[in-house]
C-alpha cells in the first residue's frame, strides 16, 4: 500500500482489485492503463480529483502531470462533479437536422439547469441534473440521440423525456425517504 | 419494389431470437471459420485477403492486403500488434455499433484470424468511450472466447497464442485516427505522429509493427477466409469488392444502416426505394456521402464519372447525383468520397450555411491542437460562420472562408487538416448563392429552417 492509498480510506479492496486486473492488461506498458484507471476512478468518485491523479500516478509509477496531461486531454474525464443525472445530447449535424437543439433547450428547462459551469454544460441549483451538448454519438439513424449517465437513449421526444424525468423524480424521492 | 439487402456482414445482427451469446454464435456455425484459418499457414490468409480486393471500411478505403504485407515477418523480430478501430467516430456512421451490440462474436472470431495472419500474440479493441454497453458486451464475449479456448494459449490445440482486450476511448474524435488511437493507447494524449513512417505496419503501439483495422474489415476477413478470397471478390464490382453497410441519417422517411454489394444500388434506390425517400414529400437537396468529412454533394449538379467500356477504354459519362451507384471508386470520381458509408442527407428545406456551421463546431471542438493551421483555422471557419449565420455576414467572407480552408488541407500532421476543410471548400463551392446571399443579408432564405434555435 502507498501513501496515499492511506489516506484514501474509502478505497475499498474491490476497487484495488480491480485496478490490479486493469493494469494487468498492459503487459508491456503500465502507463497504457491511465486512462482505463481514470475512467474506473470517475465511475465510482463521479469525477476525478487530484487525489484520484495521484494514487494513479503512483499505481503506475508516472510523474501526476502524466496523469493530469490525460485527465485534461479527454472530454468524458471530468475534474469536477457534475449533476447526479447527466444529460448528453449530441449535437452534430444528423441529430441537429432531426431537432436536438430543441431537445437541449427543453431539457434545460424542465430540469432547471440554470447554471453554466462550462461550454454547453449547464447543472441545476441542487446539483442532480446537468446537461450537456456532446460530439456525434454514432447512432444518427435514430437521431435524436442522447445518452442518461451510461445509458443510450435514441429517437428522444419532449414525451420521452417527460417520462425520463417522472421516473427520475419518483426514484428521488425513494431515496430521500 | 426497393432492391433486397445483401447481409454479409449483418447476417444475423437483427434476427429475432439472435443474441450475443456465445451458445448463439456457435450454433450458428460460429467459430467454425477460425478451425479452417488456424490449419492454413497465415502467408495463405494474407494471401487470400489480397486476392479478395477487400478494402478498408474505416474512412481511407485502403488495401488490408497490401497493409499486412507491410511487415516482413522473415525479417522482423519484435511483437507485433493487432489493433482494431472501434472508435466509430465520424459524424454519420453507426454500423460498427450494430456488429458491436449484436454480434461480437463476429467480431472476436475476424480478429484471431486476422492477429493469426499478423502473427500478433496481443490485440486490443479500441472502443468509443459512449459505448459503455459496447465495452461491457464485448468483454463479456471475449470472456466466453477465453473459456472455449478460442482466445488465450494454444488456441484450439493450434500451438498460436493471443489475447484480446478492450480499452475504452473517452469522448475524443482524433482518436479515430490511427496514430492518435496508438498514442492513447500507450497512455499520453491522442496527438496523432508525424509521418513518415506513414503506416504503424511500420511503427505502431510500443514502437512495434502494428496492424490497424476497422471493425467492419476485421468481420469481413473471416468471410474472404470462409469462402476464399477469388469468391468473395465476386461480390461487388472489380476494386470494389465486398458488400458495404451504408448508414443513412438526415432528411429521409426511413433512415438506419442497409448492407449492399459494392456498387449494387444507386444513391437514388437507396434514398427513394430502401429510405423510402425525402420527408414530408420534400425535395432533395444535399447528400454528404462518407462521413461529415466527406465533401457534401449537390443533388441537382451533373457529374463526370469515367467508365469502362467492353473494349478496355474509358470514357466519361455524365451523371446526376441519383444515378450514382454506391461504391469506392464512383464516389470518389465525383471528388467526394465514401468514406465511412455515413450518408447524411438535406432536403430543400435546410440552410447549407447553418449546416457547414453544425459541421464546422464539431471540426473547431475536435482538434487536437498540435498543428497550428488546423487549430486556429477550424476554430476561425466556426466562428464566422457563427457571425454570417448571426447576421453579421459580409461579403468577403465566402473568400476568406475558402481561403482559410485552402490553408489547411496539406499542411498538417493528420489528415483532420483534409477532414475540416473540406466541408468548408465544398458547402461554398456547391452553394455559393446561399453564402452570398445570406451575407448581403437578403431575406429570400427566410424560408429555411433554421438549424437551432439558440442566438450565439
Ligand atoms: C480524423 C480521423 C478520424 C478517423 N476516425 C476513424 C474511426 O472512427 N474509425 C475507423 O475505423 N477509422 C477512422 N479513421 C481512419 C483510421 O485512421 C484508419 O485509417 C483505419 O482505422 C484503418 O482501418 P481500415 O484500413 O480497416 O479502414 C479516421 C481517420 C482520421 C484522419
Ligand atoms: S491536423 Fe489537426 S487533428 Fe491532426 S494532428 Fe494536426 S491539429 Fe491535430
Ligand atoms: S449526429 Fe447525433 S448520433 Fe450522430
Amino acid at each position: 500500500m502507498n501513501a496515499t492509498e492511506k489516506d484514501l480510506p474509502q478505497l475499498e479492496e474491490s476497487f484495488i482489485e480491480e485496478a490490479e486486473r486493469i493494469i494487468s492488461q498492459y503487459p508491456v506498458s503500465k502507463r497504457s492503463a491511465s486512462l482505463p484507471l481514470l475512467h474506473l476512478w470517475q465511475r465510482h468518485f463521479g469525477f476525478v480529483s487530484p487525489q484520484g491523479v495521484q494514487w494513479i500516478a503512483e499505481k503506475l509509477d508516472l510523474e501526476p502531470i502524466a496523469v493530469e496531461e490525460i485527465a485534461t486531454f479527454y472530454p468524458m474525464i471530468r475534474q469536477r462533479p457534475l449533476g447526479h443525472y447527466q444529460f448528453k445530447v449530441c449535437r452534430t449535424l444528423s441529430c441537429a437536422l432531426a431537432g436536438s437543439y430543441e431537445i437541449f433547450e427543453y431539457i434545460k428547462k424542465s430540469c432547471k439547469t440554470v447554471n453554466e459551469v462550462g461550454h454547453h454544460v449547464y447543472v441545476s441549483e441542487d446539483g442532480k441534473f446537468s446537461v450537456e451538448f456532446v460530439e456525434c454519438l454514432a447512432a444518427c439513424g435514430n437521431a435524436p440521440v442522447m445518452m442518461l449517465n451510461e445509458e443510450e437513449w435514441m429517437d428522444v421526444t419532449q414525451t420521452k423525456i417527460d417520462a425520463i424525468l417522472n421516473h427520475l423524480i419518483r426514484e428521488k424521492r425513494k431515496e430521500e425517504f | 419494389m426497393a432492391k433486397a439487402e445483401y447481409r454479409l456482414i449483418l447476417k444475423h445482427a437483427d434476427e429475432p431470437g439472435y443474441t450475443v451469446d456465445i451458445d448463439c454464435y456457435l450454433s450458428h456455425g460460429g467459430y467454425q471459420v477460425l478451425k479452417k484459418a488456424l490449419a492454413m499457414p497465415p502467408d495463405q490468409i494474407i494471401q487470400e485477403v489480397k486476392i479478395s480486393g477487400l478494402r478498408g471500411r474505416g474512412g481511407a478505403g485502403f488495401p488490408t492486403g497490401v497493409k499486412w504485407g507491410f511487415i516482413n515477418h522473415e525479417k522482423n523480430t519484435k511483437p507485433v500488434y493487432l489493433l482494431c478501430n472501434a472508435d466509430e467516430s465520424e459524424p454519420g456512421t453507426f454500423k460498427d455499433r450494430q456488429i458491436i451490440y449484436k454480434d461480437p462474436h463476429q467480431l472476436i472470431e475476424g480478429m484471431v484470424i486476422s492477429a493469426y495472419a499478423n502473427r500478433a500474440h496481443l490485440a486490443y479493441i479500441y472502443i468509443r468511450g459512449e459505448f459503455a454497453k459496447g465495452a461491457e458486451i464485448l468483454e463479456k464475449a471475449l470472456a466466453e472466447a477465453r473459456e472455449r479456448n478460442f482466445l488465450g494459449k494454444n488456441i484450439l490445440g493450434s500451438g498460436y497464442e493471443l489475447e484480446i482486450y478492450v480499452f475504452r476511448g473517452a469522448g475524443a474524435y482524433i482518436c479515430g485516427e490511427e496514430t492518435g488511437l496508438i498514442e492513447s493507447l500507450e497512455g499520453k494524449r491522442a496527438y496523432p505522429r508525424i509521418k513518415p513512417p506513414y503506416f504503424p505496419a511500420v511503427l505502431g503501439l510500443y514502437m512495434c509493427p502494428t496492424i490497424v483495422n476497422n471493425v467492419e474489415t476485421l468481420c469481413h476477413v473471416k468471410h474472404i477466409v470462409e469462402m476464399g478470397g477469388a469468391e468473395y471478390a465476386r461480390i461487388g464490382t472489380p476494386n470494389n469488392t465486398g458488400t458495404r453497410i451504408w448508414c443513412v441519417s438526415g432528411d429521409v422517411n426511413k433512415p438506419g444502416y442497409y448492407e449492399y454489394p459494392c456498387g449494387a444500388i444507386t444513391f437514388g434506390e437507396l434514398l427513394y426505394e430502401v429510405c423510402g425517400g425525402i420527408r414530408n414529400g420534400n425535395k432533395l437537396k444535399a447528400v454528404i456521402p462518407g462521413g461529415s468529412s466527406a465533401k457534401v454533394l449537390r443533388a441537382d449538379k451533373k457529374y463526370k464519372i469515367p467508365k469502362k467500356k467492353e473494349d478496355g477504354s474509358t470514357e466519361i459519362v455524365e451523371m446526376g447525383l441519383e444515378d450514382i451507384p454506391l461504391d469506392f471508386d464512383t464516389v470518389a470520381a465525383t471528388g467526394s468520397m465514401s468514406g465511412s458509408g455515413g450518408i447524411i442527407v438535406m432536403d430543400h428545406t435546410r440552410d447549407m450555411v447553418e449546416c457547414l456551421r453544425n459541421i464546422a463546431e464539431f471540426y473547431a471542438h475536435e482538434s487536437c491542437g498540435q498543428c497550428t493551421p488546423c487549430r486556429e483555422g477550424s476554430l476561425w471557419m466556426k466562428k464566422m460562420l457563427d457571425r454570417i449565420c448571426t447576421g453579421g455576414g459580409r461579403p468577403e467572407d465566402s473568400k476568406l472562408l475558402l481561403e482559410v480552408a485552402n490553408h489547411i488541407a496539406g499542411r498538417t500532421i493528420c489528415a483532420f487538416g483534409e477532414a475540416c476543410s473540406w466541408p468548408v471548400q465544398s458547402f461554398v463551392e456547391m452553394f455559393g448563392e446561399e453564402f452570398e446571399a445570406k451575407q448581403r443579408k437578403e431575406s429570400s432564405l427566410e424560408i429555411l429552417e433554421p438549424l437551432t434555435n439558440r442566438t450565439a
